[in-house]
């Protein structure tokens, strides 16, 4: 029983680290582009990045369900390609870092676009590329930011349940989360063990949103 | 030499306006761009840093062209030998003094340049701060010093002492003029300041509606009558008073409030906020030195 809680615990919190990676890689790019670019179909992409938002986690999931089975043509031809992502970590992965997007977008996009033009432009004209200036410039400037939509996204991940209940199922090791087991034991009337999920989680989530603003709190201080 | 020719599209409040300007600034000359907001000035200063790109026309810099619409050349603001010096500062937030300043800096030689910059603006005692513990004269020595660390060739300050008070910006026009002096760099500055102006530059660029209307002394522009052996004095009205049978004119030179008595005519001709030259016969005038 305990290896199993334990296997179930490092899951969800391997699932919300790797998801939270993935998205910060990809936000970085995707928040400047719609903080700064006014191009045509900006508002298409930035309808799409909030979708998770407001649509119901099963509506995603039952998409990605669909993607994702051998009967269509991406799940036919990541089949041909030896990959498998329904009822599996890695489709796991892809679906949290859908339903996290805005929770990391948002906070980054918000803080870029509170950046004075004038920043950019200064590092430009010390002779600066835009890929310098936004690492050694814009990037600490922005940190709270970046903080927040980590701790948010992190925090979404691991409380996120409709997604992975329909693309991932409730395999032991492999798909099976905190919030599915939860659910798994109330099903069963295993109070017990629920209570040890539910607990954990929510000690855990509060202690690391507590650090996170407690530093950032500090940080920001600093900077005034 | 620095040769501009250039247009460009405006868009104002009362809508777009083709801009035209045609000017050639001597080397080391401190010039000044003056004029009424949204005429252009601060956009003639975004084109020759390259922050803005002209639509059609040549600018050259001693000899190297920057920008030439037919030859499709346009340098980045990266390639173009310019310090800018922004009305916010645009000093970089996370960074200390030192470090905006060595951020500039690419060879072993820029380094050692910023120690001699900062003792120059009389920072060092300020170096480890961030910017925003720094008072605005202090940032915007900062930003002025960080603007020279690459050794430009044009200095492009864009109303940077617009947000002081007036014993800061006289001192910071003092070391605006001193670093003119000693590092004998070409100075474009964009201002307001009828005083500013006069102290500080050569030649003035009158800006309106997008040309350039008028290039010559600064006296000259402002004195519209020629005047001499008088003194004469530029200040901001800040206060007319009709007793008959004369008005009472309170006005602001530097930053020391002065009162004239003028005839009723000559105050109604005023206006509160407005700047106005004052001049009076200087021959004989008490003149004592002030003790230091």
């Amino acid at each position: 029983m305990e290896a199993e809680f334990l296997e179930t615990m490092v899951l969800t919190f391997k699932l919300a680290a790797v998801t939270t990676v993935v998205l910060l890689v990809i936000s970085i790019p995707l928040a400047a582009f719609l903080a700064f670019s006014n191009m045509r179909f900006k508002s298409i992409i930035e309808t799409i990045v909030s979708m998770p938002l407001v649509l119901p986690p099963s509506v995603l999931g039952f998409y990605l369900l669909l993607a994702f089975s051998p009967s269509s043509a991406i799940g036919s031809f990541l089949t041909e390609h030896g990959i498998r992502l329904a009822f599996s970590f890695e489709g796991l992965v892809i679906g949290s870092v859908l339903f996290s997007l805005p929770f990391m977008v948002h906070p980054i996009q918000s803080a870029l676009s509170q950046m004075p033009p004038s920043l950019f432009e200064a590092a430009y004209t010390l002779g600066k590329s835009k890929m310098e200036t936004m690492i050694r410039v814009i990037l600490p400037a922005i940190r709270h930011g970046v903080i927040s939509g980590i701790v948010l996204a992190f925090a979404h991940t691991v409380g996120e349940f409709g997604v992975i209940l329909m693309i991932g199922g409730n395999i032991p090791g492999e798909t099976r989360v905190a919030s599915i087991a939860i659910y798994d034991e109330v099903e069963s009337l295993n109070y017990t063990m629920a209570h040890q999920y539910a607990l954990t989680l929510f000690v855990i989530t509060f202690s690391i949103l507590l650090l996170v603003y407690t530093l950032n709190k500090k940080s920001l201080e600093g900077l005034k | 030499m620095i040769s501009v020719n250039v247009t460009k599209e405006l868009s104002s409040a009362e809508g777009v306006l083709q801009a035209f300007f045609e000017l050639e600034i001597e080397s080391g000359e401190f010039l000044t761009l003056f004029g009424p907001s949204g005429a252009g000035k601060t956009t003639l200063m975004r084109l020759i840093a390259g922050l803005e790109t002209p639509r059609s026309g040549t600018i050259m810099v001693d000899g190297e062209i920057w920008f030439d619409s037919d030859k499709k050349i346009n340098l980045t603001p990266q390639k173009r030998s310019i310090g800018f010096v922004f009305q916010d500062y645009a000093l970089f937030p996370t960074m200390s003094v030192r470090q905006n300043l060595l951020f500039a800096a690419q060879t072993q030689e820029e380094r050692l340049y910023v120690e001699t910059l900062l003792e120059m603006t009389e920072l060092q005692s300020l170096s480890h701060r961030l910017p925003a513990t720094l008072s605005g004269g202090q940032k915007q020595r900062v930003a002025l010093a960080r603007a020279l660390v690459r050794r430009p060739k044009v200095l492009l300050l864009d109303e940077p002492l617009s947000a002081l008070d007036p014993l800061m910006r006289q001192k910071l026009q003092d070391e605006i003029a001193l670093f003119h002096q000693k590092l004998g760099i070409t100075i474009l500055l964009v201002s307001h300041d009828i005083a500013e102006t006069i102290k500080l530059s050569h030649r003035l660029a009158a800006v309106e509606a997008g040309r350039i209307v008028r290039v010559c002394p600064p006296m000259e522009f402002f004195a519209r009558h020629k005047l001499s052996g008088k003194l004469q004095l530029v200040g901001e009205v800040l206060k007319v008073e009709f007793e008959m049978p004369v008005a009472i004119v309170t006005l602001l030179v530097g930053s020391s409030v002065v009162q004239a008595v003028i005839t009723q005519e000559e105050g109604k001709n005023l206006r509160i906020g407005e700047h106005a030259l004052i001049a009076v016969k200087a021959y004989n005038p008490i003149v004592l030195p002030l003790t230091r």
